[in-house]
Formats: structure tokens, sequence, C-alpha cells
């Protein structure tokens, strides 16, 4: 019991340990132009969340398009919206990711310019539009058949349906599923640390490598994942309970 | 560096010697990992369905810890945690010469019950409670019961998901590529560096990637379809 308190004493020093030179600050607050292991964290823990909320609009607005693609009479439309969730169901994030910086820049040239956290956004966003828009067309698939045709019947257009009559009840009904979806896109922007983006991935093996003290940062990093999920797993439950439709399909939970 | 999609340099031989040892490695580790996987996992979806609290307690835990933090930081925690001295104890030098695989292919045994046991646990359920009262008042004991009647229709109704789910597994043994493991991926990494084209390797990977994984999702989906009819 008595070794366990130097190691975490070391642990916690080399938390305020500025990254370039030997100083210990003892507020873990490093003097301006430095930083310390602890504010680096923070920095990646920031990335980490920033990709992760930037990809999962993305994936929102793109997977409900794709989702409602999908459920179109129009028989183009709808393979299109199939092709593109089978394409980027099919390849390992990680492919996708260094694909994105390594490949499309050089097909887009104004893309070159562009840094390359924008690119890990954009390709962890279109990965999970596709397994979003599979739960969007689900959703819309639940409604009895008859709504659809009762919104036409009423001299609705399509769009009008959509609008007024199968979106409001089957985005209510695919909300549970998007609590895992966040979950797993904070889990799967660690990814993006194969592309250079400083998130904690790259806090952790790089940390780790300069201190030699790779426990202590797996360590924080991965308390941090755990606080990040829990944070998510609970505000996802407010969403859910506030716009929860009475009596639909998901309302026992 | 402009792309230069001439892929003259991947040649039979080159795809034989660099590319398809890749492979094996990567389908090596999805079939250990789906078959340990599915026998932890059955358990550990047992433990959370029984009426033991410390054993229900202990499934939570794991299946929850798992699944909240990423792939990468677990293969990252194995890879440093497990000693050298385990991997020269299970395969001698050659196990020294391949921690990073035989690292990997602990790490997502593991890792992967944790969701195969959230689909045992569904199709656990899926077996009326009706049909465990029948077996219990024919004398049947608890293990008989699981075994004669839940689990093996547990497991067939569940077989897609199943499989689905060791599809995903197969694309996420592409994060091995944290630790260096010699997998498909890296694979075609390695030939792109041989042959100075980094850029260009990814596309036939991510296709090759695709062929296989679509095509498999295919086969799973006719598989459901017959399910669907027995049942």
């Amino acid at each position: 019991m008595s070794d366990w308190i130097p190691a975490l004493k070391a642990s916690a020093q080399v938390m305020c340990k500025s990254t370039t030179d030997e100083t210990v600050y003892s507020t873990c607050l490093a003097d301006k132009g430095d930083l310390t292991y602890l504010q680096w964290l923070m920095h990646a823990w920031g990335w980490t969340l920033l990709v992760a909320l930037v990809a999962l609009v993305i994936a929102l607005v793109v997977g409900l398009v794709i989702g409602v693609m999908r459920t179109l009479p129009n028989k183009g439309l709808a393979l299109f919206g199939e092709a593109w969730t089978e394409f980027f169901r099919n390849i390992p994030i990680i492919v996708q990711l260094l694909i994105w910086y390594h490949v499309v820049p050089e097909l887009i040239p104004s893309l070159k310019s562009v840094p390359e956290v924008v690119l890990a956004c954009i390709g962890l966003g279109l990965f999970t539009s596709a397994r979003i828009g599979q739960q969007v067309k689900a959703g819309i698939n639940t409604l009895p058949k008859g709504q659809r045709y009762a919104g036409l019947a009423m001299g609705f257009t399509l769009g009008q349906t959509y609008r007024y009559v199968l979106l409001p009840v089957a985005l209510r009904v695919v909300l549970p599923t998007l609590t895992s979806e966040s979950m797993n896109i904070i889990k799967n922007s660690s990814v993006a640390y194969a592309i250079g983006i400083t998130e904690m991935i790259y806090f952790a093996t790089q940390a780790g490598e300069e201190t030699s003290m790779h426990i202590t940062m797996y360590f924080a990093v991965t308390v941090l994942y755990f606080i990040s999920a829990f944070t998510i797993n609970r505000l996802a439950a407010l969403v859910e309970k506030s716009s929860r439709l009475p009596g639909a399909m998901g309302s026992a939970r | 560096m402009a792309l230069t999609l001439d892929y003259s340099f991947l040649a039979p031989e080159v795809v034989r010697t660099n590319i398809v040892p890749g492979l094996v490695y990567s389908l090596e580790l999805t079939l250990v990992a789906m078959a340990v996987g599915v026998v932890i996992g059955t358990l550990v979806a047992l433990m959370r369905l029984s009426s033991i609290k410390a054993f229900q307690r202990f499934a939570t835990v794991y299946v929850d810890a798992l699944r909240s933090i990423p792939l990468l930081m677990v293969i990252l925690w194995f890879y440093l945690l497990i000693p050298p001295g385990f991997y020269a104890a299970i395969a001698g030098q050659f196990g020294l010469d391949h921690r990073a695989e035989f690292s990997a292919v602990i790490t997502f045994s593991i890792f992967e019950a944790a969701y195969y046991s959230e689909i045992m646990r569904a199709g656990i359920q899926s077996v009326s409670r009706g049909q465990v009262n029948a077996g219990y008042a024919v004398g049947m004991t608890y293990a008989q019961c699981m075994k004669l009647i839940v689990l093996p229709q547990a497991f067939r109704n569940m077989l897609p998901v199943l499989l689905t789910q060791t599809i995903v597994l197969f694309q996420d043994t592409s994060l091995v590529y944290a630790i260096g493991a010699y997998d498909f991926l890296k694979g075609f990494l390695t030939v792109g560096q041989i042959y100075n084209r980094p850029a260009e390797i990814l596309l036939p990977a991510a296709a090759a990637y695709f062929i296989l994984c679509f095509g498999l999702s295919m086969l799973v989906r006719r598989l459901q379809a017959k399910i669907q009819i027995i049942r």
C-alpha cells in the first residue's frame, strides 16, 4: 500500500511539469508560452470534443438527408442513398481518414490549404452519416404506410408530407439510438490521431513517450473518455425525455 | 506530389508477399476474437441476467467500461500492460518478435466480448420465459435449461446480428495500426512505402476492404432472410 503514495505523487508531479523543460509548476499552470502536461491534456480533450461535435453536426445533417432519400419513391435517389450508406459503412474509419488526408486534397486542390482537423471532421462526419441515415430510414419505415398515403391524399406535396406528417414522428422515434451514435462518435474521433490531430490518443502516446510515464498518461486520458461518455449519456437522456412522444415506440425505455 | 494513378507496381508477386500475410493475420484475428468473444460474451450475458448480485455487478461494469472507451485506447492499454515475458511464455522467440500481433488477439477477444455479450443478452431474452419454466418443470437444472433450451435458440435468433458485429470487428482490426501489428492495412501501407506510393496505395486498400465487407454483409443478409422463414 505504501508503494502507491510515491507513485501517485510522481504522477501528480509529472502532470504539473512543463512540456518543454524540467520546471514543475506548483499551480499546474505554466507561464506564458509554455504548457504543463495537464494543460496539454486539456487542449487534447478540447480537440477530441471539438472533432466529435463538428462531425456529429455533419453526420446529423447528411444522415437525415440520406435517410430520407432512401425512403423516397424516386428509385434513382433511393439507390444513391443506398450506395452512400454501403460505401461509408464498409470501409474502416482509419482507411477513410487516411484517404481524406492523403488522397482527397490531391484530387480537389482547393482542399490543400484546409487544416487537417477540417478533413478529420468531414471524414468522421460522413462515416457516421451512413449509420445515422440507416436509423432515420428505419424510423420512417416503422410508421404505418397509411400515414404517407393520408398526407398525400390530403393534397400535401411529398415534401410537405415528410415535413408535417412523417418526420416529426420518425425523428422522435429515432432519437434514443442517436445517444449511442453520439457516444460512438467520441470514441471514433480517437482515430483522427492517425492524421496528426492532437486529440487525446495522440496526447497519450506522445506524452507517455516523452515522460516515460505511460500508465499515468493513459489513465488520465481513459478517465476523461469516461467523463465524456457519461456526460453525453446524461445529456442525451435529457434531450430524449423532453422530446419523447407519448405512447410511441421507445417511450418505454 | 501529384497522384499517379498507375498501379503497375501492384504485381501479383508483390501482393502475395506483402499483402496476403496481412490479410491472413486480419482474418485470424477476427476469427479468434469472434470465437473467444462469443464464449466470454455469453458467459457475461448469463452473469448479467443471473439472480446473483455480484455477478450482475461484475458483468455490468465489464460491459459498460469497455463500451465507453475507444478501442484504440484499449489496444494501447493491453499492449502497455502485458509484460513481454507473457509472449515469450506462450510462443518463445516468435512471441517476442510478434508482440503486437499477439497483444491484439488478446485485446480484441476481451473487448469484443463486451459487444457480443449485449447481443447474446438480447438473444437470451428473446426466448420466452415459459420455455425455461417448462424446462424446470420437467426437472432440468439451470445449466441444462441454458445449454439445451435457451442458448441454442438465442444463438440462432441472433446469428445475423453476431455476424454483422463480426464484419464490424473485421474493419476494426485495422486499428492495430496504433501498435504496428502487421495486418491487412499494414500490408498495403508497406507496399506503398516500398514503391513510394503512400497516397495511391490507400485506394486499392479501401476497395479491398469494401469488397470483402460488402460481400460478407450480402451473405449475412441472405442468411437473415432464410432464418426468418424458418421462424
